[in-house]
């Protein structure tokens, strides 16, 4: 193919003018021959420093423009989150920027809610009608019956928006469904949080030990520099992880964990330190209350009772306890990101925070770092006069107390059942609820019963479809966006400014949160003329150089004390000032103060427990229609074990290999598309794994729709952790039958 | 020995113990060199052995190895595949008719044929190295897996990085002594 289609050997002139265009070039002296090596021209005539949207890591970007259009997106190396490196995803902003299938115009529903039916409108219609309907609701319900859904940056104009409007509902998924238990058991244990960007030293760790974290799949890219300089330095790995992940082929110890059973693991760890007395003594003594406690309730709680429950064998648990102890205090038991697993996560996450602390590693080199931000300046705030009613998102007063967010579930479901109050009205920012929740038939059961939904987007996703109104938000490289004052352990403010000018119809968020404030009696909310001059009066305000922070994208703060080694004090913001291993704040709640392991549901015959997770070059579903990266990973598979593979009921005559198609059925009866199987080693005979955010039904996507499967599809169960009501996603259970050809 | 001719000698060092096979070197390529969706000019290579659960793995970071001794070279009809600057090799598109002789014979499966009908590969991003700069997929690799330099310089990172770990090559015995190094 292709053969002729171009002209056979152009020796003549473009050989002579090669000679004066690439005088750099060797010519080869046998073949008398000046060659062509043309430069792909893809440097920038301009070159704008922002940051990325791609993932919620926020990692600092140079966007190179050639003659208008966004060539290439490189790491800006004054930006301590990038280094001067991307993830795939950060390199893939051009493919996002220039996604055919953007949303171009304002819409207004035509049909039926959910039909995906729309028609094009002025931005004065489009915002007139959402402004009126909002009224509309308020009027009616209150400003409380309107909840807005929010997750990434650009959100924030919104948040600022709907609060000074009157409702107190704004949630992003990002708690419940991904890290809150983390958050809440931190906080449990030791006042305060990790965070994102977690300051975490990974780089200084000489042993990291992971509990189902997939580093390097998933891709926070300042995590993954870290992890990779700490391999390079000769850091020890110890991964438990049912899979055998990237980061499992680096670890010293892998224990391919029965799914569900880690907090079994992480007691009979405890006991071995405990018992042994490898802990930190000096440390505990000094910070923490409630030893005595622990010693007493992991006392029976041995390496061999945790191997029939973990399926681990106990000389490995207690090798391994041996191990991540003789590396303390830089021995990092990672806190993990996307923790909602199995209801009962934050006890499995205050498990991690207690051995953290039995590590010493609060605090300390190659731990958790004590990390700060730099001060900004903000308009005064202000203020509707409105009072403010109590979220809707727990149901009754005891629900959840420890919930250090409004939750993003609880306010589906208060959707659903009209209780605490009836919520009718969605306004729905860079989220697709469909896929970012579980059990989307409940979703759309909460979406039934809206007069209001509001969908503020830049790709058509399944909650778009869903929508009256549709707001298409201008991509990260158009738009301003607030300043980003991260606290992490060298504190530093970002500027996301434009790259190039919004194509289409599309309009930046504060814009548009603007305009819907004008129309709603609420312009003093935003007092600045735009989004320029929201940065630059912040800036200056604040006392930095307005030119270099624009220049730069970054401005960097001075450099704190991080740990006790470098001479920070250690300050403990729970009741006792100290770190809490036995939480007298759990047990006054009703629950376990100390963890305790509660068994998980086994997979009824002939099924497996579908896990999920990410990939590197994807973020959910919000990049899988991204072209760019699609050409790195189209599809995901469902990964299944070779052993498994050979005995699978229906596949007796041809066994199932790699690369064919087959489709998922959960306990419920919910097929899922047609999915490649992986047929590997690489995973435990009583579980599955999806990468998470495939199997699009959104026919606007048209490049990621039915490609692959969705795990949010097939996750109709959950179960609610009643500490902070994270929903644990990893109790559903699939059998695999081969899909038609 | 024509190669003793040059001055310098580029090579690429790949530590496989670094890298996740995150891809970013997949992208950062195509978008320095405008490679086409359906073409690459390096790949990620991930190589599982054993049995569940002794198992081990090796990811690479591939692409041309600019051989020294490069059957692409030996059987272009047209002189398109050649030896340039540094012993590196290149394929010239001018000259190129698209005939697959060079796909046929590179054991490492290191070229594609571009949508315009020549055959494409890695350059070592030669118009980065020409003004000092690193090649698009080392610039921007975030695990600092990936290192370029003149193995005849012997205070580069490359040579540096061979000096102190013994090297793996892919398929040796195919004697085409490859300048893409593998730290395992």
């Amino acid at each position: 193919m292709a053969l002729s289609r171009r002209k056979f050997i152009k020796i003549g002139s473009t050989t002579a003018g090669a000679v004066a265009l690439t005088s750099g070039l060797t010519t080869d002296w046998w073949s008398l021959q000046a060659h062509q090596l043309p430069d792909p021209r893809t440097d920038g005539d301009r070159i704008v420093p922002t940051f990325c949207e791609l993932c919620f890591w926020k990692c600092g970007v140079l966007a190179h423009v050639r003659e208008g259009r966004v060539t290439k997106i490189v790491g800006n190396p004054k930006h301590p989150l990038s280094n001067g490196r991307l993830c795939p995803r950060g390199a893939g902003g051009v493919g996002a920027l220039y996604d055919p299938d953007r949303l171009k115009r304002p819409m207004i529903r035509v049909s039926k809610r959910g039909e995906d039916k729309f028609e094009e409108v002025s931005w004065e219609t489009a915002l007139d009608e959402t402004a009126a309907r909002m009224e509309k609701l308020r009027l009616k319900y209150g400003a409380e019956a309107l909840a807005l859904f929010t997750h990434g940056y650009g959100g924030s104009w919104f948040t600022q928006l709907v609060k000074a409007w009157g409702t107190p509902n704004v949630v992003a998924p990002s708690y419940a469904q991904c890290r809150g238990p983390r958050e809440a058991a931190f906080e449990i244990t030791y006042g305060q949080g990790v965070g994102s960007p977690e300051a975490i030293d990974i780089r200084n760790a000489r042993c990291i030990t992971l509990i189902g974290s997939h580093l390097g799949e998933n891709m926070h890219n300042t995590q993954v520099q870290e992890f990779a300089d700490a391999i390079g330095s000769g850091a020890q790995l110890v991964v438990v992880d049912p899979r055998y992940s990237v980061a499992a082929s680096k670890a010293k110890y892998w224990l391919p964990i029965k799914p569900g059973t880690d907090i079994a693991l992480l007691l009979a760890w405890m006991n071995v330190i405990v018992t042994e007395k490898r802990y930190d003594a000096d440390y505990l003594d000094k910070y923490a209350t409630g030893l005595a406690e622990l010693e007493l309730h992991v006392a029976g709680k041995t390496p061999e009772w945790a191997y029939p429950i973990t399926g681990l064998d106990p000389g490995l648990i207690r090798e391994t306890a041996r191990f991540i102890a003789g590396f303390r205090p830089s021995s990092l038991v990672h806190p993990g990101r996307h923790v909602t697993w199995y209801g009962d996560d934050t006890q499995r996450m205050r498990c991690i925070a207690i051995l953290a602390a039995l590590l010493g590693s609060w605090g300390r080199r190659g731990g958790y770092l004590l990390p700060s931000s730099m001060g900004l300046r903000k308009y005064p705030p202000f203020s509707s006069g409105r009072g403010m009613a109590d979220a809707a998102d727990k149901p009754t007063a005891e629900h959840y107390p420890m919930a250090g967010e409004v939750l993003a579930s609880g306010v589906c479901e208060a959707t659903v059942s009209a209780a605490p109050y009836g919520v009718k009205g969605w306004m729905v920012y860079g989220t697709n609820l469909i896929q970012a929740l579980p059990n989307p038939k409940q979703t759309e059961e909460a979406i039934a019963n809206l007069d209001l939904l509001v969908a503020i987007d830049v790709l058509p996703a399944e909650i778009v479809g869903w929508a009256d109104i549709v707001l298409p938000e201008s991509t990260y490289l158009e738009r301003h966006d607030d300043l980003w004052a991260a606290s992490y352990k060298e504190p530093f403010v970002a500027i996301r400014q434009p790259v190039v000018e919004p194509m289409f119809d599309s309009k930046p968020g504060w814009w548009i949160a603007k305009e819907l404030a004008n129309r709603l009696g609420l312009a003093e909310v935003f007092p600045w003329k735009n989004g320029e001059e929201n940065i630059r009066w912040r800036l200056e305000e604040s006392g930095y150089d307005v030119e270099a922070a624009l220049r730069d994208g970054v401005v960097k703060g001075e450099v704190v004390p991080v740990c006790e080694e470098e001479g920070a004090e250690l300050y403990f913001g729970t009741e006792s000032e100290k770190i809490e291993l036995f939480s007298q704040q759990l047990a006054d709640a009703g629950f376990d103060p100390l963890p305790e392991f509660t068994p998980p549901d086994e997979p009824p015959l002939g099924m497996f427990r579908l896990l999920s997770g990410r990939a590197p070059m994807h973020t959910f579903g919000r990049t899988t229609n991204n072209r760019d990266l699609g050409a790195l990973m189209g599809e995901n598979e469902v990964w299944i074990n070779a052993m498994a593979a050979r005995s699978l009921a229906g596949f007796e005559e041809a066994p199932l290999k790699t690369g064919d198609y087959v489709r998922l059925e959960n306990q419920d009866g919910v097929m899922s598309g047609p999915v490649k199987a992986k047929v590997t080693e690489r995973i435990r005979g009583d579980a599955v794994y999806l990468v998470h955010g495939f199997g699009h039904t959104a026919k606007g996507l048209t490049f990621a729709h039915n490609r692959g499967a969705s795990d949010s599809a097939l996750t109709t169960r959950f179960k609610v952790d009643p500490v902070m009501g994270g929903t644990g996603m990893n109790v559903n259970f699939v059998r695999i039958a081969r899909a038609e050809a | 020995m024509l190669l003793k001719n040059y001055r310098k000698r580029y090579a690429m060092v790949m530590d496989t113990r670094r890298c996740v096979g995150c891809q970013a070197c997949v992208l950062a390529c195509k978008a320095e060199n405008g490679v086409p969706h359906n073409g690459y000019r390096d790949w990620i290579v991930t190589e599982t052995k054993g049995e569940f659960p002794h198992l081990s793995m090796e990811i690479r970071s591939e692409r041309c190895m600019h051989c020294t001794n490069a059957p692409c070279v030996t059987n272009c009809p047209t002189g398109a595949s050649h030896y340039s600057k540094g012993g590196t090799v290149q394929s010239d598109r001018a000259l190129c008719t698209g005939c697959k002789a060079c796909i046929a014979a590179c054991p490492y499966d290191a070229r594609y044929v571009h949508p315009d009908g020549f055959v494409d590969k890695c350059t070592f991003c030669m118009h980065r190295v020409e003004r000092g700069a690193n090649p698009a997929c080392v610039e921007g690799c975030p695990t600092k897996a990936l290192a370029f330099g003149d193995l005849n310089d012997s205070a580069s990172e490359v040579a540096r990085l061979l000096r102190e770990n013994p090297p793996k090559l892919l398929s040796p015995e195919e004697g085409t002594e490859p300048n893409l190094y593998f730290l395992i």
